[in-house]
């Protein structure tokens, strides 16, 4: 009988691999299926109000944020818009490792469909809201590098009446300097001192506005169908995918890695493919750049910033700003954690990772399959194992997500 | 068909469903085993304790609030000086993307923790440290999504 022993292993090891390899649209276990479905498209609920932007669903503030979204007077020299970065035809992105306006910034433009669901925005969340989030870049001088007196003064000049058909009546500023802010150069800085209290917030409201319209424009960014979409519709209606939609036998592979052993879709789960939250993923800073602490500097600013959702400009009560009240302030997962990205149209976008650290998709899937160690506390990542054919079926898959 | 032949398929057909299952578990978020009732006496038997959610079932991604009963095993209620509110998804290595706190106390050793948010599928440990007169002890508590 000791001779059979080492031969009952065999059916062990094989079940076990069936469990692991079962392949063809009919052959998704009941947990697979309802995970499939709970990354399509479909799943995506329907976008709430923002209770801080009380123009969030106002057709003619989303129309003027349209404007001024691609509008290159929005900034100091009169070269550089939301759209220098954020490209529309490109997933509002522009394909280099680091975003470039005036100056090189420091960290990965971000793609923007979907980005309305969003509690937390830029690579560290130090932003709570799409409106908060949109003023930053105007001041800063590597990116509009405008002042906040002269953004004000624009909307009189430009869009006066328009302006005061949403928001009401622009404050008076005749007295309110040409150029003038508390972010700017030291003239511009010392400009903001001489003016007075009533004065600078009329300047930070009408900002706060600006940013507000914007908002209203980029919650109609929407991410699009893709063939995932369509085959995991049919998945969940126990059909066959239409001809465009069947996988191939790679693709369905990388969806089971992806959703199973590889453990992608614990971070990259839901339709958007990403929990919205912030992961030490073991990526390696850039040597030119200065340290990056991620979230865990995101945090100070987000709560210092007063445009956040409790500040006096934002239209929401305390009651709705669980996001910032309850926000992880301290903790080991914060050094070095950054948002985790959309991968919705991943494949046509490279390259990839908060600094564009990563060129290609094949080499971002290489990174989980052999997690370096971390350059200062903790990743988060576990080692996976993935077999040359397994890297391959994930970038396979990740290719039907559009791009 | 001999005995002995007999015997060994069935124990091919067990272990090759055992395989199965031990592949299939190391895949699942959560031990099979797990406790997961909210009401538990505490670790060191100090307080009866349990957990409701204010709205179930509890959802994934949502800010989500939960009340905590804390009572003397005779059920007479507690009232607690402090409650201190840790935990994570053990099989992830990662904590609480928030930080939830107690935000209104109810009467009746009933507390409101607001602030917690589930963002994974998956097992979730809570745990609660409750200071009060009787003394220290904390109560973990599983919630599986
Ligand atoms: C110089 C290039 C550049 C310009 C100009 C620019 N952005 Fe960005 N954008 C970026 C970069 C880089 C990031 C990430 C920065 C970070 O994490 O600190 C970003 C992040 C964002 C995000 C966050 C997305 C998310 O998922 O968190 C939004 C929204 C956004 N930009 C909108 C805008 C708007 C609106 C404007 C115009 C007012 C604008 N951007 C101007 C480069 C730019
Ligand atoms: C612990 C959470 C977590 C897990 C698990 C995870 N990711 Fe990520 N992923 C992230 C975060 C966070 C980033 C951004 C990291 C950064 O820039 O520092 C990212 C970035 C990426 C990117 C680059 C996207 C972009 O726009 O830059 C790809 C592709 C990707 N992940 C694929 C995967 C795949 C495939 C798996 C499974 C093998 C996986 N991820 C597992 C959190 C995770
Ligand atoms: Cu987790």
């Amino acid at each position: 009988m000791k001779r059979w022993l080492p031969l009952l292993l065999v059916p062990v090891v094989a079940g076990g691999l069936l469990a692991v390899s079962r392949r063809g649209e009919d052959s998704f276990t009941v947990a697979e299926k309802k995970t499939i479905a709970s990354l399509a498209l479909t799943a995506l609920p329907k976008l709430q109000p923002d209770p801080s932007n009380r123009y969030g669903d106002d057709p003619a503030a989303a129309a003027l944020g349209a404007t001024l979204f691609f509008d290159v007077r929005m900034s100091g020299k009169g070269n550089v818009s939301c759209s220098t970065c954020h490209k529309l035809e490109r997933q509002f992105q522009d394909d280099l490792p680091r975003g470039h306006g005036v100056a090189d910034t420091d960290r990965r433009t971000m793609p923007l469909a979907g980005v309305a669901y969003n509690s937390w925005f830029f690579w560290d969340g130090h932003r709570d809201s799409l409106w908060s989030q949109a003023i930053t870049p105007m001041e800063d001088a590597r990116e509009h590098g405008g002042d906040r007196a002269f953004y004000a003064h624009f909307m009189q000049r430009e869009f006066g009446e328009r302006y005061d058909r949403i928001f009401g009546p622009l404050p008076d500023l005749s007295s309110v300097p040409e150029h003038a802010g508390p972010l700017g150069t030291p003239a511009e800085q010392a400009a903001w001192r001489g003016m007075t209290p009533e004065q600078q917030d009329g300047v930070n409201r009408v900002l706060a506005n600006i940013g507000k319209a914007i908002e209203a424009f980029e919650r109609s960014i929407m991410p699009e169908q893709t063939r995932f979409d369509r085959f995991a519709s049919a998945i969940a209606a126990g059909t066959a995918p239409g001809k465009d939609a069947a996988f191939s036998e790679l693709e369905i592979e990388g969806l089971k890695l992806f959703i199973g052993s590889a453990n992608c879709s614990t971070c990259h789960n839901g339709p958007r493919f990403t929990d919205g939250q912030f992961h030490n993923t073991g990526i390696p800073p850039v040597a030119s750049l200065p340290p990056d602490h991620g979230r865990a500097e995101g945090v100070k600013l987000v709560e210092a910033d007063r445009f956040n959702c409790l500040g006096r400009y934002s239209d929401a009560r305390a009651g709705d700003c669980g996001e910032l009240r309850f926000m992880a302030k301290s903790g080991k997962g914060l050094e070095r954690a950054f948002k985790t990205p959309s991968l919705r149209g991943v494949a046509g976008r490279p390259p990839y990772m908060h600094a564009g650290q990563i060129a290609t998709l094949e080499d971002a899937v290489a990174h989980y399959a052999n997690a370096p160690a971390e350059p200062k506390d903790g990743s988060e990542l576990h080692a996976i194992t993935l077999t040359d054919r397994g890297r391959m079926a994930l970038v396979a898959f990740l290719k039907t997500l559009g791009g | 068909m001999s005995r002995r032949l007999l015997i060994v398929l069935v124990a091919i057909a067990i272990l090759a469903i055992a395989g199965w299952q031990l592949a299939m578990r190391m895949f699942m978020a959560a031990p099979g085993d797990l406790d997961l009732s909210l009401s538990k006496k505490s670790e060191n038997g100090l307080y009866a304790v349990s957990l409701a959610p204010e709205q179930a079932p509890i959802r994934e991604g949502p800010l989500e609030s939960f009340i905590l009963t804390v009572k003397m095993a005779n059920g007479q209620p507690v009232e607690v000086s402090r409650i201190e509110i840790a935990g994570g998804m053990p099989r992830h290595g990662h904590g609480l993307p928030t930080e939830p706190r107690v935000t209104a106390a109810l009467g009746d050793g009933r507390y409101r923790i607001e602030g917690f948010k589930f963002t994974m599928a998956g097992w979730w440990q809570i745990r609660f440290t409750i200071e009060a007169p009787p003394g220290r002890d904390e109560a973990d508590f599983n919630i599986v999504l």
